[in-house]
This record gives structure tokens, C-alpha cells and sequence, in this order.
């Protein structure tokens, strides 16, 4: 499968400045994506854009040329740089772990989730357990693409190590197509296939 | 920088911090979150403290502030500058001679522009001015509010807004997170200059490489508690020279060694074993391990653990 930016443009208001201006580009399934610069390039903006969180101002996103569906589970799944902020303070984690699909029991042994976490409420939990949710309930065998931004900038190298080392595996056994927004040089080059550098485009 | 010996600027002795927290109805309970913690940091010098997150590190910050929520006690004691450092010095301090540089851009006023929040109480439009060219940012950020900053601006301004007074100590919480690689080292090259002429910072942080690059000394956090303290130089040889076994596990971690992670998550402060914390992930843990396990010296450094050798 093939989900592409194309001729994507993008400005938060009418008489605001370009975020993006003229974007094409295109990740297929079972490739990593990286994409690196500087903050306030717009890295998030185009991850929340390709994961139809926002529509384009101009120009479309398409998933094996179709667009986006609007109804039902979306194909594309977003994984954000802050957990405590994705997932619902009034639900205890079982409930938002099996948000989007039942989490099968194997999921949530190579994520290390807890049987005695699923009790908690988020803030009983830590960034880097919660993020572990936050991945564990999109890889539903629906999704096809994930959009991660900055997923492990938060959390720190042992948890960044675990989450990677398991969603590296995932997305080779199921041949995901992933977009990886990062600043960490290192990082990328350890997990991603390719890179696009953010500045190339123009701005 | 051996030969004299170096005052203690901060000096934080056996610290525990314990939250009070409803159960169920009216039944408290306690929490400890901050375990028998000490940690200096001498004039001049950056301590960086490193650990995974939730592991108490923003706290420990916030006790030395005094921002700690009304349910929150404390014991222990805290000194600035040899003096004890109670709410009424405090107030003679924050803001002058001890800045604090905080996590996120929730700690702004979201009313004021960010311009005249960073001249302060204290300082000057001048002084503002300056240190938005020196941090490159546009003049008209000046007259921007709290939300329309990006997330590396807003970290610009968090910095500026604490090296306007040329402080004495800074506390930074995560100082660089948002921050694209150039930007962060700049950062951080601007804190050794700081150090340089005196400054004493306690830098708390997940990034360990950027501690790397600056830190003086590292003091690794694990479940809220240190439990190594380290010349900088240790870590920068790779896991050999480092004494806990999580610390040695932590630089396995990184992205650009072994990328391999330690198995095991960190103990919940609610539910935490007998004895040393990071015993059920341990691989030499023992018998002994369960006893209480105090910080001990060993080669220019502490460590909280008995195999350390």
C-alpha cells in the first residue's frame, strides 16, 4: 500500500503564514520514514495531516489513491508525543486500551503491559507506560500506517530502547508503512529506512 | 579546578518527599515518592540528574523550589549557599539568585505576552531584547502569547526568561526536549559558560547524551532515589567504569550503542520492594539485596548498591 502527500498545502487561517506549501511525497508499506528538522517546520502539522487529523488547504492525501476514509476505522493511526495528553483521565486503562480493538494477549506481553495496570488511571501510570498503551491500542490488524511523532522523545533511553526494539517487530511482521517525526539523529538512523530532511522543502 | 576546594552551593541531605492521597473514601494513604536522597552541587559545577520518567526527577526539582503541592511532606533539609533553605529565604532568592527553568510552557502565563513575562519583575526590555537575538528569536515573538509558540520557541523563551538575572543556581527540568539537535547544544554550551563564571546547575533530564556533553557529574534516578554519582567521564568510557547496574543498563540503551533494552519496567512508588529498588530486575540481585542499602563511596563516586565495585 501506498499513503502519499500529494500537492499539500497547508496554513491554520486565512491570513496566516504557509506551514506547508507544496508537499509530495510518499511512504510505502514496510518502509520507515524519518523525518527530521528544526522545530516550527512543521513536522507535527504534516503528521497530523497525513493522519487526516487535519484536512489540507490545498491538495489531498491519499492512501492507495483513494482518500482517507471518514467513516470507520481509520487505516491511518497517529501515535503522539505526549501520552498523558492522548488518552482520557476519566477511563481507567483497560478501558482505553481497548479503545479502537480488543488488545490481544500477545500485544500486551511484548509491550510488558501489566495485568495490574489495567486497575489505574492515567495518572497512576508513568510517560513511558503510557505511551506503551498509546502504541499497543492502535496496532490493531486494521491499521496499516503509523504516524509516529516524536513517540519516544519524552521517555528515557531504556523505555525508548524497549518501545522501538517491539514496534520494530510489529511493523516488519505486518509490514506497516511508518512516518517517524524525530530530532534524535541517532535515533532515526537506528530505526528508520530512509530520511527526508524537513529544510529541503521549501518554505 | 582540583586544586581549591569548591563550596556547595546546593545541598540536598536525606530527602523524602511522601504525597498524601485519598483511597477510598476517607482513608488516606502515603506515598513515598523521594527516598533518602542527597546530592550536592558545588559552585561552578553542572550535576546532571538522569533517570527514566516517573521516577520522581521533576519533583526533587520542585522541593528545592518550594513548589510542591499542599499534600506533599517533606523531610530532610535543603541548603543554598550553607543556609537552610526555608520559605522566607526563598523569597529573598527565586527569581534573583536561584532561577528555575520548568518543564513545559504550562508554567507561562497564558494571559501575558510572552515579551514582558520574560523581563520579570527584575529586569529590563534591554536585557530581553538581547537575549531573544542571542536565542534567535524574532522580535515580534515579543507580542506573541503563550499558545502560538512552537514547541522550541517555547523552550527559547523558558531559558531566557531565567538567565535574565544571571543567577547564582539554576534548577532546569528538562531544558531541551523540543529543541533541535544545534539548538540544544547551544543551549547547553551557553550553560557551561554559565558554569564557567560560577553558575551552579542542577540539570534534570532524560537525555543523557546532552548530559554528556556539559555535565560535570551525573547522578543517575531510579524509582526515587539516586543511585550513582558519577564524574561524567565514567559514563563517556562506556559501561565499564560506571558502578550500578542500571546505570551500565542505560547506556546499553542508547540509540547509538547496543540500542538494547533492559527488561522489566520501574517499581510504582505505591508498590516498591524491600531493600535495593532495582533488585527484581537485577541480575546479580541476591539475599542481601533485601536489606536496606545505603549511598557509599567508591571511586570518586557514590553508588547505592552492594556488588558495585
Amino acid at each position: 500500500m501506498q499513503l502519499k502527500a500529494e500537492n499539500v498545502s497547508f496554513q491554520y487561517g486565512e491570513n496566516m503564514p504557509w506551514i506547508l506549501k507544496d508537499i509530495n511525497f510518499a511512504v510505502e508499506s514496510g518502509e520507515r520514514v524519518g523525518i527530521i528538522g528544526p522545530s516550527g517546520y512543521g513536522k507535527s502539522t504534516l503528521s497530523k495531516i497525513m493522519a487526516g487529523y487535519y484536512k489540507p488547504t490545498s491538495g489531498k492525501i491519499t492512501l492507495d489513491g483513494e482518500s482517507l476514509p471518514q467513516k470507520g476505522f481509520c487505516p491511518v493511526q497517529m501515535i503522539f508525543q505526549h501520552p498523558e495528553l492522548s488518552v482520557n483521565p476519566r477511563w481507567k486503562m483497560e478501558k482505553i486500551l481497548n479503545e479502537c480493538w480488543k488488545v490481544d494477549e500477545d500485544t500486551k506481553h511484548a509491550f510488558g503491559i501489566e495485568k495490574d495496570w489495567m486497575g489505574r488511571w492515567p495518572n497512576e501510570l508513568s510517560g513511558g507506560e503510557l505511551q506503551r498503551f498509546c502504541i499497543a491500542r492502535v496496532l490493531s490488524p486494521e491499521t496499516k500506517f503509523l504516524i509516529c511523532d516524536e513517540i519516544t522523545t519524552m521517555l528515557d533511553v531504556i523505555t525508548q530502547a524497549q518501545i522501538w526494539k517491539v514496534l520494530l517487530e510489529v511493523s516488519d511482521k505486518s509490514n506497516l508503512g511508518m512516518l517517524v517525526v524525530t530530532h534524535n539523529m541517532a535515533l532515526a538512523e537506528k530505526v528508520c529506512t530512509r530520511m527526508i530532511d524537513i529544510t529541503k522543502w521549501n518554505k | 579546578m582540583e586544586e581549591k576546594v569548591l563550596r556547595n552551593v546546593l545541598e540536598i541531605n536525606d530527602l523524602v518527599v511522601s504525597f498524601e492521597m485519598y483511597q477510598k473514601g476517607f482513608r488516606k494513604k502515603k506515598l513515598e515518592v523521594l527516598h533518602s536522597l542527597s546530592l550536592d552541587v558545588k559552585e561552578g559545577e553542572i550535576v546532571a540528574v538522569v533517570g527514566s520518567s516517573g521516577s520522581g526527577k521533576s519533583v526533587l526539582a520542585h522541593a528545592v523550589l518550594g513548589l510542591l503541592p499542599k499534600n506533599a511532606t517533606m523531610t530532610g533539609n535543603i541548603k543554598y549557599q550553607g543556609e537552610l533553605l526555608t520559605p522566607k529565604e526563598r523569597k529573598k532568592y527565586l527569581g534573583r539568585e536561584i532561577a528555575f527553568i520548568p518543564q513545559s510552557v504550562d508554567y507561562l502565563d497564558p494571559l501575558m505576552k510572552v515579551g514582558k513575562q520574560v523581563v520579570g519583575v527584575y529586569s529590563s526590555k534591554e536585557r530581553q531584547r538581547q537575549l531573544f537575538e542571542k536565542y534567535q528569536l524574532k522580535k515580534e515573538v515579543e507580542d506573541m502569547y503563550p499558545f502560538q509558540l512552537s514547541g522550541g520557541m517555547a523552550r527559547r523563551i523558558l531559558i531566557s526568561a531565567a538567565v535574565t538575572e544571571e543567577p547564582k543556581l539554576i534548577i532546569a527540568d528538562e531544558p531541551t526536549p523540543g529543541l533541535n539537535v544545534e539548538l540544544a547544544m547551544d543551549t547547553l554550551r551557553h550553560f557551561r559558560k554559565l558554569a564557567d563564571n560560577g553558575t551552579s546547575i542542577l540539570m534534570i533530564t532524560h537525555d543523557i547524551d546532552l548530559a554528556f556533553q556539559v555535565a560535570d557529574r551525573i547522578a543517575v534516578f531510579y524509582a526515587g532515589t539516586i543511585v550513582e554519582i558519577s564524574p561524567t567521564g565514567d559514563f563517556l568510557a562506556g559501561g565499564k567504569n560506571l558502578r550500578h547496574p542500571y546505570s551500565k543498563a542505560f547506556i546499553t540503551a542508547l540509540p547509538q550503542n547496543e540500542f538494547q533494552p533492559l527488561k522489566g519496567t520501574q517499581p510504582y512508588a505505591g508498590d516498591l520492594p524491600e531493600g535495593c529498588l532495582f533488585a527484581p530486575r537485577c541480575p546479580k540481585a541476591e539475599i542481601a539485596c533485601n536489606g536496606k542499602i545505603a549511598m557509599r563511596d567508591l571511586r570518586e563516586g557514590k553508588v547505592r548498591c552492594i556488588h558495585a565495585t
